[in-house]
């Protein structure tokens, strides 16, 4: 019904596509000079499967920073989801459905803590989230020297390995995650008041938005988002990793995934599409920079630049605008 | 035609609020009929905000009774105001720039179908209530931040209108609007009449009060002096319900014609997104009162001359020689120093010591102070007699303390934190900072804001004092009694621009007419 209007509010796409496709093509004609090729089987399987466990937390991490808030925390939970699945399943694949569930019972719990640590505590998300991340990292640190745990070999089989074509299944289930975000962002209560408490929380209350429960709400998603990456984390690699989330950076690069995407730092405007391209654009210069053998120093070098200049451009745009 | 009104839409009746043991609200009734625009109308501080705040439910009074369709209501937050029917207009939009207008206007009540937002629905009640005041060309899915204010006051309303409001209140609602837009809004509030609406109009703009309402009622010092109808009054009559109150505190002598100096601040054709068109003279010795309503552009002037929201065109020249004032260091460079309105926000660094806030300034530039200053410090050395020149820590700690000695500093200890200090010590720290400086132009805006009544002659002693010892003051005030007291010559700003000049001997009313534009300015 809502086709009858013409929609001019539809915003232009984030200009994340724009710099993702140039990306692509800059990178194929350097590979390809290079000698290497970018689009091969494996290459592009690799890409996917990045793009996947940083995509997963990433669409969780767009719905509290739309909402106003941040969650530094998922890298934890990420590991802690691995240990968590893999140790549930023991190797077999009886207790895969109860594994898995008990895995995001975990995860939604320590989004809960967030949540109520933000709103009814009044603590900066900043600081409550980062807390809550030592919290868990004193615990895998004081419990675990390495991976323990193994995981079910039907998911590591299906998740892990399954691909459709080039695709592995486990992108389709980001697309999925992807696609329930976006359906809540624009067809929910739950959604239309997320944004409206994150673009300004007074206007919101005056409105009659429970602001807070709101709040908690988008924290447990974020962190049920981090279970989810971490259950397929535990599928790649086929038992829980305690480090896997730290070193793999999901705190910050989602946070970095979010923001190229288009999404406001501040709350209230952005969405997980963009955030599905910010996403897309560091695993594509993540593997064109492991074609081409950059050293590892220098390729977080770029990647900080590639940020430092898209958030400018935003920050640019939103002050013409302002004017 | 009053009197005969059947029964109000809104009663309120010996409404009383305090605040902190002020009063701000006493003894107010007031009474709106279905169909009627009543406008409130007073000078800055009459009380005009407070009650429209305790009718939307944000303020609850402390007596009187508000009695709302027919029944007594009492409300204890602006959602039950809401629920009940009284719609607001805020002066500052309460909407969200990055979402459409349905989705403003449905906030925290989006229409569901099957448990999802019915985004058809949203749009197409958008629209009819939209079309119901003639607004039907705005379309409901635009974002509201590609809207003019006008517009958005439009959104505003039709909020209201979704809420079956039976009563709105606007505040100050032209404060941002251009001309051409002034006239849409008020062909919207003649629809809403139409439609059986009340609405309490608060303006300063007279012209808009005479235009549209059919009562007034006069709010001075938190009383409602008078309630007139539209038709039976002058613009004369209402500015002396407005004004006219006996001038009971002392204020110090003003400047003799020989105490005046040079010219010390020189402005010609100065302007930026505030103002315009600014010409101005500043001698030394003497206070430049400058009046005006909020908003009227006597605080941005300030701001402007303290580089803090600078000038973008014009020039400017301080004794005689251009200065480009770009930020306040530059204007400290200048010799300039500025009294903010808002002490607690940029005045004081609450959680500092006394003594930390008093070297805030001399920290930041004493060693950038040009030459030149030397007049000046000859002007500071008289209040605070002490030695100009090159300082090193302890001098210049020594020197603060006893320019804080000069401004009669009764704090305790100069090592407490200055938040625990009264308004009106807080702000002789204040000045106690800027006269480290030895500054030849003193710009103050509400120098007594806040301030309980002893604490203020002192501060008023203390601005005339340094105007006699040959700094050039600048005093922005909204308060009357103070600007007529104080000034050796006062402007009065009106939209951005200074209205006109008037001599020290002015009466309250010539300020006011000014300020709202009833009298044509004279040669401004």
């Amino acid at each position: 019904m809502s086709g009858t209007l013409s929609p001019p509010a539809r915003r232009t796409p984030p200009g994340v596509f724009v710099a993702l496709v140039l990306t692509l093509a800059i990178g194929w004609l350097v590979v390809t000079i290079d000698g290497g090729r970018l689009f091969s089987l494996p290459t592009t399987v690799s890409l996917l499967h990045v793009a996947t466990g940083l995509g997963i937390v990433a669409v969780g991490q767009t719905l509290v920073v739309i909402g106003g808030s941040l969650d530094l925390s998922v890298a934890y939970v990420v590991s802690l989801s691995t240990l968590v699945a893999a140790e549930a399943m023991a190797g077999g694949d009886a207790a895969l459905l109860p594994a898995i569930g008990l895995t995001l019972a975990v995860s939604a719990a320590i989004g809960l803590v967030n949540g109520l640590l933000v709103t009814a505590a009044r603590i900066n998300p900043f600081i409550a989230t980062v807390g809550v991340g030592l919290l868990l990292k004193g615990y895998l640190d004081n419990g675990y020297d390495g991976p323990a745990g193994k995981t079910a070999p039907a998911l590591v089989q299906g998740l892990g390995y399954q691909r459709v074509g080039p695709v592995p299944l486990a992108f389709l289930l980001l697309l999925a995650v992807a696609a329930a975000a976006w359906f809540v962002l624009a067809r929910t209560r739950f959604g239309h008041h997320l944004i409206a408490v994150g673009g300004d929380p007074e206007v919101a209350r005056l409105s009659g938005v429970r602001g807070s429960r709101v709040l908690v709400t988008a924290h447990v998603l974020c962190a049920l988002c981090a279970g989810l990456a971490g259950v397929y984390l535990a599928s790649r690699l086929g038992a829980g990793a305690p480090r896997v989330g730290t070193e793999g950076l999901y705190d910050l690069e989602s946070i970095a995934a979010v923001v190229l995407g288009g999404t406001a730092l501040a709350g209230g405007r952005g969405g997980v599409v963009g955030t599905v391209g910010g996403v897309l654009l560091l695993a594509s210069i993540d593997a064109v920079f492991n074609q081409l053998d950059v050293d590892v120093f220098f390729k977080q070098v770029i990647r900080g630049v590639i940020i430092i200049a898209a958030v400018a451009v935003y920050a640019h745009r939103a002050m013409r605008k302002a004017s | 035609m009053s009197g005969l009104l059947p029964s109000p839409l809104l009663a309120l009746r010996g409404i009383g609020k305090s605040f902190l043991g002020v009063r701000v609200l006493d003894g107010v009734d007031l009474q709106v009929a279905p169909g009627e625009v009543h406008a409130v109308v007073g000078e800055n501080g009459a009380g005009k905000s407070t009650l429209m705040k305790v009718v939307s439910g944000v303020h609850q009074p402390d007596e009187g009774t508000i009695e709302f369709a027919g029944a007594a209501r009492t409300f204890r937050s602006p959602r039950e105001a809401q629920q009940a029917g009284i719609g607001i207009v805020h002066q500052e939009l309460a909407l969200l720039p990055e979402r459409t207008v349905a989705e403003n206007v449905w906030l925290g009540r989006e229409p569901l179908r099957r448990g999802l937002v019915d985004r058809g629905a949203m749009l197409s009640h958008t629209a009819g209530l939209l079309a119901s005041i003639g607004e039907g060309s705005l379309p409901p899915d635009t974002r509201v931040g590609r809207l003019g204010v006008a517009q958005q006051q439009v959104v505003e309303i039709v909020k209201a209108l979704a809420l079956d409001a039976r009563l709105l209140i606007m505040d100050e609602p032209t404060a941002a609007l251009a001309d051409h837009e002034v006239d849409q809004l008020y062909a919207l509030v003649r629809r809403l009449q139409e439609h059986g609406m009340g609405v309490l109009y608060v303006s300063h703009r007279l012209k808009e009060v005479f235009d549209l309402s059919s009562r007034i009622t006069v709010l001075k010092d938190g009383r409602a002096v008078a309630t007139l109808d539209t038709a039976d009054t002058s613009a004369d009559r209402l500015v002396r319900h407005m004004v006219g109150r006996e001038l009971s505190s002392y204020y110090p002598d003003r400047a003799k014609p020989r105490e005046l100096g040079p010219v010390r601040l020189t402005v010609r054709g100065a302007g930026n997104r505030k103002l315009r068109g600014i010409d101005l003279r500043l001698r030394a010795g003497e206070v430049l009162g400058v009046g005006g309503l909020q908003g009227s552009g006597r605080s941005a002037l300030a701001r402007a001359l303290f580089g803090a929201a600078p000038f973008s065109t014009g020039q400017v020249a301080v004794d005689g020689a251009p200065v480009r004032l770009r930020s306040p260091r530059a204007a400290m460079r200048a010799g300039i120093a500025y009294v903010s309105e808002d002490r607690k926000g940029e005045g004081i660094v609450a959680e500092q010591s006394v003594l930390d806030n008093a070297l805030l300034a001399v920290r930041a530039v004493s060693a950038v102070r040009p030459v030149r200053a030397a007049r000046a410090v000859r002007a500071a050395r008289a209040v605070s007699a002490v030695r100009p020149g090159r300082v090193g820590h302890g001098a210049r700690t020594a020197r603060v303390r006893e320019l804080l000695a000069a401004v009669e500093l009764r704090a305790a200890r100069e090592d407490q934190e200055i938040r625990f200090l009264s308004g009106g010590n807080q702000q002789k720290v204040v000045l106690a900072r800027w006269l480290a400086l030895a500054p030849r132009i003193l710009l103050f805006d509400e120098p007594t804001r806040g301030i309980d009544v002893g604490a203020r002659s002192a501060i008023h002693d203390l601005v005339r004092r340094l105007a006699r010892d040959g700094a050039a003051v600048l005093m922005v005030s909204s308060e009357l009694p103070e600007l007529l007291g104080m000034s050796d010559r006062i402007i009065v700003m009106r939209d951005g621009r200074i209205a006109g000049e008037l001599p020290a001997d002015a009466t309250e009313e010539d300020v006011v007419a000014l300020a709202v534009g009833t009298a044509r300015e004279a040669a401004g």
